[in-house]
């Protein structure tokens, strides 16, 4: 290259830049998009109204109470479980095998695709176990989604606790279990609030897990139980604007569903990054 | 004395028997996916499968070739992977070495709330927006391509490859950058001669991860490319619609008969795809192992 060192660094910069713009307008472009053609749509019929005149009017309050449900469900089962996972593998496992093992399980459930989760959850929840296409099935199969994302965000968090406050514990005479209990847990709390929250996030959005699992494109009236079916955010949107009755006519409902959709997903991530943000150095000695 | 330690030895079993479960879960979607997938082979043969050039699931004759929907899977994912992953690494170049601290600050928490984005959104984005452009500007007869595929999975693979590169970038040693700067390059040699080369193999795993994730995503692709389950021509093809392995899943199985030859023909393509993403996520994982060793 002819160039002088000086000239071909600022052309490159120049290109990185573009790069980095390119990208961040990207986001910019469909959060835009989504939110000016959103926000005329959703009012509080939008959110508490069921849905009227084969889609075309009303609200999508069922979908929206489907989406919680599936929330609740998922998070009693796979909380618990995730939390207990990590604490064995940060602060019991040692090296061997078994935590080989299942270091790998949790590796490729993490990358395993969501529709893969779906056929799963399928064969094993609905047929085998017997639940049916109900809010129980899809609720198991979003556990299962999640749960690496759990592990992975409690076993960092328990990472970041020093092992001082594990060392001067166990020194005043405290049982392991206690210590970790009392001392290493409530220090882990806003980096396993953060995983959560972004879990939360992760429920709400998945539409391939519950295709199969029990999601409906209509209730005529609300589920009773957790054995019933469902209407949730994001199967609802893409029913709508791919195979629904009308789809030109419901397009401001799908725009209004789209928006509710990613205000519930992007606020909880932002608050998992605010929570973050504020303890990140918290825990130094 | 004896009672407290036999309470710690059963925490430890209780916690170490639930940490098992992930193998368990692991163990029975291969068993859950293989055994109804390997129903279909007693109609089919296995090669035929993976060479028939025909998708045709309902018809009289009814064929199940995977070839077309793995090529539309393959097709959509390297159109992916070659519009992400130069801007992706570039903008990961840019944060974690040019931009004012503050800047970065800013822009890795943003490209991080990208990542939260449910795909059906993007999907619902690029049927919306996208589809009607590809439409009129190359005059199709249909803006469902391979390309729209490509373009909206590349965005949103976008966030994972900024933020894994962004890690292996800004984990190269500080004294690398200060000894090349030191002997005179600049900033632009420094980054292309010594902090890339550095962090190749943590670039790299960021690319398979991304890899991993184009493959497994379902909705974006059967939203906007199309789903006709036809040979793609090459480089032809971006432009024509392609069916995906994911969107036949996702497409299909609500309809079949279960226990039908199709339904076991949807889980047999559900393990081939299975089996792919677990040996992407082992290549990542080894690259991974490698660069931690390198770094340390």
């Amino acid at each position: 290259m002819g160039l002088s060192p000086k000239t071909s660094e600022k052309i490159a910069f120049s290109l990185l830049i573009l790069a980095t713009l390119t990208v961040t307008g990207f986001v910019l472009i469909i959060l835009a998009y989504i939110i000016l053609n959103g926000y005329g749509a959703i009012s509080i019929e939008f959110l508490t109204q069921m849905p009227n005149r084969m889609m075309t009017a009303g609200g999508i309050y069922p979908a929206i109470v489907g989406t919680i449900a599936l929330i609740t469900g998922s998070m009693l089962v796979a909380l618990p479980v995730g939390i207990m996972a990590a604490i064995y593998l940060n602060e019991y496992a040692g090296e061997s095998r078994t935590t080989w093992l299942i270091e790998m399980a949790i590796n490729n459930l993490a990358g395993t695709p969501s529709v893969v989760f779906g056929l799963f959850g399928l064969a094993l929840f609905v047929k085998y176990f017997g639940f049916g296409p109900s809010i129980l099935s899809a609720s198991l199969t979003l556990a299962l989604l999640i749960l690496p994302v759990i592990i992975r965000a409690t076993e960092e968090a328990l990472l970041t606790v020093p092992n001082e406050y594990r060392e001067s514990s166990l020194a005043l005479g405290v049982s392991k279990w206690q210590t970790i209990r009392y001392a290493v847990l409530p220090a882990a709390i806003p980096g396993v609030v953060t995983g959560s929250v972004l879990s939360i996030g992760r429920v709400a959005g998945e539409t391939a897990p519950i295709l199969f699992t029990g999601a409906v494109y209509f209730l005529p009236r609300m589920p009773d139980s957790i054995y019933s079916q469902f209407m949730a955010l994001p199967y609802h949107l893409f029913v709508l604007s791919t195979a629904g009755t009308n789809v030109s006519e419901t397009r401001p409902i799908q725009y209004g569903t789209a928006l509710v959709l990613l205000i519930i997903v992007l606020g909880l991530n932002l608050v998992a990054v605010l929570i973050r943000r504020h303890y990140r150095n918290k825990l130094k000695i | 004395m004896f009672s407290r330690n036999s309470k710690e030895k059963g925490i430890e079993s209780v916690l170490f028997v639930i940490s098992t479960l992930t193998v368990a879960i692991l163990f029975l979607i291969c068993l859950f996916l293989f055994r109804d997938g390997l129903l279909l082979f007693k109609e089919t043969s296995l090669l035929d499968f993976l060479t028939g050039k025909f998708w045709y699931p309902t018809s009289v004759n009814e064929q199940f070739g995977l070839v077309p929907l793995f090529l539309g899977s393959l097709l959509v994912t390297v159109g992916a992977i070659l519009f992400s992953v130069p801007l992706g690494v570039a903008s990961a170049i840019y944060i974690s070495e040019i931009a004012h601290p503050k800047v970065a600050d800013f822009l890795k928490p943003f490209i991080e709330i990208l990542a939260g984005v449910p795909s059906v959104v993007y999907g619902f984005f690029g049927l919306v927006v996208l589809v009607p452009l590809m439409q009129e500007t190359f005059n199709l007869p249909t803006g469902q391509t391979a390309l729209t595929g490509s373009i909206m999975l590349g965005i949103m693979a976008l966030p994972t490859i900024v933020t894994i590169s962004e890690d292996a970038i800004s984990s190269v040693p500080g004294t690398l950058r200060q000894g090349s700067l030191a002997l005179g390059a600049t900033r632009w040699q420094t980054i292309y001669k010594v902090i890339i080369p550095a962090a190749i193999s943590g670039i790299s795993a960021a690319v398979m991860l991304g890899v991993g994730r184009a493959i497994g995503e379902t909705m974006v692709v059967l939203m906007v490319t199309g789903n006709a389950a036809i040979i793609p021509s090459f480089p032809g093809g971006f432009l024509d619609p392609v069916r995906t392995m994911t969107a036949t899943i996702a497409l299909e199985m609500g309809e079949v008969p279960q226990g039908s030859d199709h339904f076991h023909a949807l889980f047999a393509v559900g393990s081939v795809l299975f089996i792919i993403t677990f040996l992407v996520n082992l290549v990542a994982d080894s690259i991974k192992k490698k660069y931690r060793f390198k770094v340390s």
